[in-house]
């Protein structure tokens, strides 16, 4: 394996509710290497989401450090922390997430808009990314005339079109059938094996060995597994 | 960046058409009555001041009731008035109402007034043809008159009146001119203050319509200033002469200066205008509530996407300027449709009350700032909100 794009040293996340303070993450001591493809894999409650939030710098830690790219993650403000958001990390949530009202190309546009890519390039590599996955035929059709796989394919290219360091997915498959379920995480190998930095979090065993490593969480605790046991 | 932001803000506007519509109802109602009161006050105010202006510029005005020793000024107190400074002239008038005639024709109720030389002086363009009465008419005590068209139509229809002979309560007098359409005008809304409606007007020099009267003094005077600036000083000048001439009685005159008239009735329509205005910047205040309450409620709707927004990598300035836009476009909207509906609605109003319809533009710009304003002050707070969504609670919400 490669250089280590992302490594996270007893990260711990807690959470004031009411008079009580709950702690999400025990200090969770986590490396990604370029070109890996790792799932998070946890039932609910067991800290994934608050973990994945603190990969996608959605949310700080509390304590402990998070190096991504090699820059210290948790000294950054809100301003910055968007643009790491923008260039580093490509979300893919479980409902996709699409604007309703836009069409395909310009869903895919929507990142490119906020880094700052001008117009004409915007237009040529959202045209690109719906090439990628498989949707040149769809480009100006709006979430709601899309299936579930489609708006989920959409919502991958969007989550590739800042070329980011890391593609973040939460639940991707949650809210598909099987069959669409699995044409996506063949996407996922697909760009895998193109050489694209993939986390995956999700609570489903059968998902997460789509992926060639695995890390269990439970409790705010991580500990490493196989994508062949269990 | 601007661009985008733009095109998003216009098209979560045009996504909800009915309630935009709405939203914009309370700012168009606003600026609508802002612009309507506006134009049509200020056309009004100088219709009026315009009307005013030419009755009474520089004219101060003295009304004589007199004392039961003393009925009105005598020659000598006209005098005395007449050589105080800053006066270009002075007009005694004396009015009366009597006939009329030429051999074998007779009009009643014609007015007959009095002046001097200096009542035509002013103003050159009172003459439409002949001349008017000059000081030697007044010194030779000539026995000649100026008659308006009124008059002219009634006695001498089609015929050029100049040089013609009419009898006026018994005495011959030459007509020497004729006043000019337009400025019959200003004397039929004189005699219209008066309260008289006469069949014409003859104008001759007053000494001669004292004669007529049998009267020995002037009841009315005509003042004309030279220097406007000065009125109060020449006012009280005038009133210490007047004093003198009624030995200090109470009520023997009044002295109506038409230019502080004109001046008290600007202030008084400018209060007004800034009442109404006020009125109706309630409605703007409420329009502008509307747009806060529609912006707040789109945040909460569009928690999830703002959420996305901020995943994706919006920068919360960016969220804030994006609904921050949407709240002024709204007002902006509102407030150009309310300055069209209101030019359309004064120009009608103009229309009925036949006064002419001029665009104002301070009401346009006063509209459009309120507005801008508006959609600023009210979207502020909503887009705040927005800005600072936390991207997880957003994105969790759905």
């Amino acid at each position: 394996m490669s250089d280590v794009i992302l490594s996270m040293r007893g990260i711990v996340k807690q959470y004031r509710m009411g008079d009580e303070l709950q702690t999400v993450l025990r200090g969770i001591d986590l490396d990604v290497s370029e070109g890996e493809f790792v799932a998070v894999l946890g039932p609910s409650g067991s800290g994934k989401s608050t973990l994945m939030n603190i990969i996608g710098c959605l949310d700080t830690p509390t304590k402990g450090s998070y190096i991504l790219h090699g820059r210290d993650m948790s000294a950054l403000d809100e301003d910055e922390l968007s643009k790491v958001r923008s260039r580093e990390i490509g979300f893919i949530f479980q409902s996709f997430q699409l604007l309703p009202r836009q069409d395909a190309m310009q869903n895919v546009e929507l990142p490119l808009i906020y880094s700052g890519v001008p117009a004409r390039e915007r237009t040529k590599r959202a045209r690109q990314m719906l090439e990628r996955v498989s949707l040149h035929d769809k480009l100006h059709h709006y979430p709601n005339q899309l299936s579930g796989g489609q708006q989920q394919r959409v919502a991958i290219a969007r989550a590739l079109a800042n070329n980011p360091t890391i593609l973040l997915a939460d639940e991707p498959t949650g809210a598909l059938d099987q069959a669409t379920g699995h044409q996506v995480m063949n996407l996922f190998h697909d760009l895998n094996e193109e050489g694209r930095t993939i986390i995956m979090i999700t609570h489903d065993i059968g998902i997460a060995r789509h992926a060639k490593r695995i890390v269990r969480i439970l409790d705010g605790n991580l500990t490493e597994g196989v994508a062949e046991d269990a | 960046m601007l661009k985008e932001s733009l095109r998003m803000s216009w098209q979560n506007i045009c996504a909800n058409k009915m309630r935009t519509f709405l939203t914009m109802l309370g700012i168009i109602i606003g600026v609508t009555a802002i612009i309507a009161l506006i134009t049509t006050v200020e056309g009004a105010t100088g219709e009026i001041t315009s009307q005013f202006a030419a009755l009474g510029a520089g004219k101060v005005s003295v009304s004589v009731t007199g004392t039961p020793l003393k009925r009105g000024l005598s020659q000598t107190d006209v005098d005395r008035i007449a050589a105080l400074d800053n006066l270009s002239g002075v007009d005694p008038t004396v009015n009366l109402t009597t006939y009329a005639a030429i051999p074998g024709l007779m009009v009643e109720d014609v007015s007959v007034e009095g002046r001097s030389a200096a009542y035509f002086a002013v103003d050159s363009s009172m003459i439409g043809s002949g001349r008017g009465l000059t000081l030697m008419d007044m010194d030779r005590h000539s026995r000649v008159c100026v008659i308006d068209s009124d008059l002219r139509t009634a006695l001498f229809p089609g015929e050029n009146p100049i040089g013609k002979e009419i009898i006026l309560h018994g005495h011959t007098f030459t007509v020497v001119g004729l006043t000019a359409d337009d400025s019959s005008d200003v004397m039929s809304a004189m005699s219209a203050m008066y309260g008289a409606e006469t069949n014409g007007t003859a104008i001759i020099p007053y000494e001669a319509a004292l004669r007529l009267t049998g009267a020995q003094s002037v009841n009315s005077l005509t003042l004309y200033l030279s220097d406007t600036d000065l009125a109060d000083e020449t006012i009280a000048e005038v009133e210490e002469v007047l004093n003198a001439a009624f030995n200090y009685r109470d009520g023997a005159y009044r002295v109506i200066n038409l230019d502080s008239l004109l001046e008290t009735m600007s202030t008084i329509t400018g209060m007004m205008t800034t009442m109404l205005v006020g009125i109706a910047s309630i409605a703007l205040l409420v329009g502008g509530i509307g747009i806060m309450n529609m912006m707040l409620v789109s945040v909460s709707e569009r928690t999830t996407e703002i959420g996305l927004r901020k995943a994706l990598g919006a920068r919360p300035r960016l969220i804030q300027i994006q609904f921050l836009m949407e709240s002024v476009m709204l007002s902006l909207m509102g407030g150009f449709i309310g300055i069209v509906i209101g030019n359309v609605l004064s120009a009608v109003i103009a229309y009925f009350i036949d006064m002419t319809f001029a665009m104002s533009p301070g009401a346009i710009m006063l509209a459009f700032g309120f507005s801008a304003s508006v959609g600023i002050l009210f979207g502020w707070a909503p887009a705040r909100k927005a800005s600072r969504l936390n991207p997880i609670d957003a994105l969790r919400s759905m």
